[in-house]
């Protein structure tokens, strides 16, 4: 039963956005990924509203002690098994606020992350690069 | 009619950030509206005195991706302001170069999510596709698509050189041209005009007296602009005009924001026309102690840091104002008395950039847990004590 639930998520996967405390650099190139020049909506990769309805989490920035809650709220709601991808140095590591006092941690101390993919922030050739990685770790 | 509450995110599909919204509304209209933000929070006034002068442009870049040049510019102004140190004039023309372009594709973003918002994607698409030529400049002259990391202390990182000036203006002229057709396809749009005229209006009284901004001001009359105001850079070498609209509504700001796309194409062509031939820096020895202060404007409005430094290689104390810190609480105005479908445009139209926004307020069992009072005894408390260490 795994398995096909697997497969299913295999073909045109649909994405929910979620920026902790991003400088919203991430997000931009996220929504360029979508726009005519990339068009990653010709592969059926779809930005949905709920996360009820999302195969993978694309998440960005750092978490913040106010973010935390909601971001684990999010993650819940989604149904399993889901993907989740941490676009950006600050999801990756934290980056430079690594020292702040409201920067809880990364990403991966809190969710499962599938798929990492730095920079500050990634092109969206990145993006989509990371986004098939995932799909071939199926 | 009894009120109800409509909460809009802090994770919601129209917004790019995390921020919470509470509609408090009577059938379809909007009576009120309670703004909760906080969740972009990470301290960047707090990291700025651990880190160097030369370290914290790469900070402060980060405070907002969509200001990426303007933080970094007002703090080295700062420094610099700080420091009285003179930059070499092909600094200045470089730094008012990317300052432009960062306006051009700042206001194309913005274009595109207000066409995103109201539902006609076409406008989203467009917009969005024409902006990628001016983020390959900034990949070419800057390396990055974001995050140019053009300013240091003292100068630029990066020079311009003689054979990418000719690209460069190729690059502008495509942008023109269908920036012109985009502009004129936004203001001929009938469903465009019926979005967005008379809605979300900002009359000029309001925006005096809220304090607004760049071209949120702009938009309702108010003729400011830190460019002319306090010309830094090159801005009082090149010919430009401020653009204003009398209207005050959301129409009125896509036209000020579209028109001033033009402005800045034709700022960066004097300015590559008028490239002076000198370094680009100057090697700073020493930064004295004291204190300045560097205000430009941004996309969204004047952005102002403050720097107080006590002669060592860290600052003391950096403040941080962003725009959208003065026109946030503008929403009040716009958004009453519009319906529910018209919100979310309006809570937009000023540009709104959250994780600029961010202040810090301690709360414990739900209770804000330092209000205003506190900090003043907190204030006086210290003072006491001072006062009486200094009698012994």
């Amino acid at each position: 039963m795994k398995d096909l639930r697997l497969l299913a998520l295999k073909k045109s996967p649909w994405v929910f956005h979620v920026a902790a405390a991003s400088c919203n650099n991430c997000d931009i190139e996220i929504l360029d990924a979508l726009t005519p020049r990339f068009d990653v909506e010709r592969f059926g990769i779809v930005l949905v509203g709920s996360p009820r309805h999302a195969d993978a989490l694309l998440v960005t920035g750092v978490i913040n002690r106010k973010s935390l809650p909601r971001v684990l709220k999010v993650y819940e709601e989604t149904p399993k098994p889901c993907l989740v991808i941490a676009i950006g140095t600050c999801a990756c590591d934290t980056h430079m606020f690594k020292n702040s006092y409201n920067v809880v941690g990364p990403f991966d101390k809190y969710l499962p992350v599938d798929v990492y993919i730095p920079g500050c922030p990634p092109k969206p050739e990145a993006i989509i690069l990371g986004v098939v990685k995932a799909l071939q770790k199926l | 009619m009894s009120k109800r509450i409509v909460p809009i995110g802090p994770y919601h599909p129209l917004q790019e950030e995390p921020e919470f919204f509470k509609l408090i509304v009577e059938g379809e209209t909007v009576v009120d509206i309670e703004i909760n933000i906080g969740y972009n929070h990470r301290g960047h006034e707090f990291l700025s005195p651990s880190l160097t002068y030369d370290q914290i442009p790469f900070l402060v870049e980060r405070i907002c991706g969509i200001c990426s040049n303007s933080h970094p510019l007002a703090f080295v102004l700062a420094v610099e302001d700080m420091a009285h140190i003179k930059v070499p004039e092909r600094a200045l023309y470089i730094r008012t170069i990317v300052h432009e372009l960062e306006r051009i594709h700042s206001h194309l973003l913005w274009i595109g999510l207000a066409g995103h918002f109201i539902g006609y994607n076409t406008i989203w698409m467009w917009a969005w596709r024409y902006r990628e030529p001016v983020l390959d400049l900034f990949e070419m002259i800057t390396g990055n698509r974001n995050h140019y990391a053009m300013n240091k202390v003292g100068g630029v990182r990066r020079n311009i050189y003689h054979d990418q000036i000719s690209h460069i203006e190729k690059v502008l002229d495509l942008v023109e041209s269908k920036v012109s057709m985009l502009t004129k396809a936004v203001l001929d749009d009938p469903v465009l005009h019926a979005r967005l005229k008379g809605i979300g209006i900002l009359s000029k009284e309001a925006a005096i007296s809220y304090g607004v901004v760049g071209p949120t001001a702009r938009a309702s009359g108010v003729a400011i602009d830190v460019r002319k105001d306090d010309p830094h850079c090159a801005y009082d070498k090149v010919e430009w005009d401020i653009v204003v609209e009398e209207a005050g509504d959301i129409f009125a700001k896509a036209k000020v924001r579209l028109l001033e796309c033009f402005e800045s194409i034709k700022i960066i062509r004097q300015c590559l026309k008028n490239l002076p031939d000198t370094p680009i820096e100057i090697r700073i020895e020493e930064l004295p102690a004291g204190e300045g202060i560097g205000r430009t404007e941004a996309p969204r409005g004047e952005v102002f840091h403050y720097i107080r430094g006590n002669g060592s290689h860290h600052p003391v104390r950096h403040k941080v104002r962003a725009p959208s810190y003065m026109n946030l609480p503008s929403n009040e105005v716009t958004v009453k008395g519009h319906s529910i479908a018209d919100a979310a445009l309006c809570l937009a139209a000023i540009d709104p950039c959250y994780c600029c926004t961010e202040r810090v307020a301690v709360f414990e069992d739900g209770k804000l847990k330092y209000t205003w009072n506190d900090l003043l005894l907190f204030s006086w408390k210290k003072t006491e004590q001072i006062r009486a260490r200094l009698r012994k």
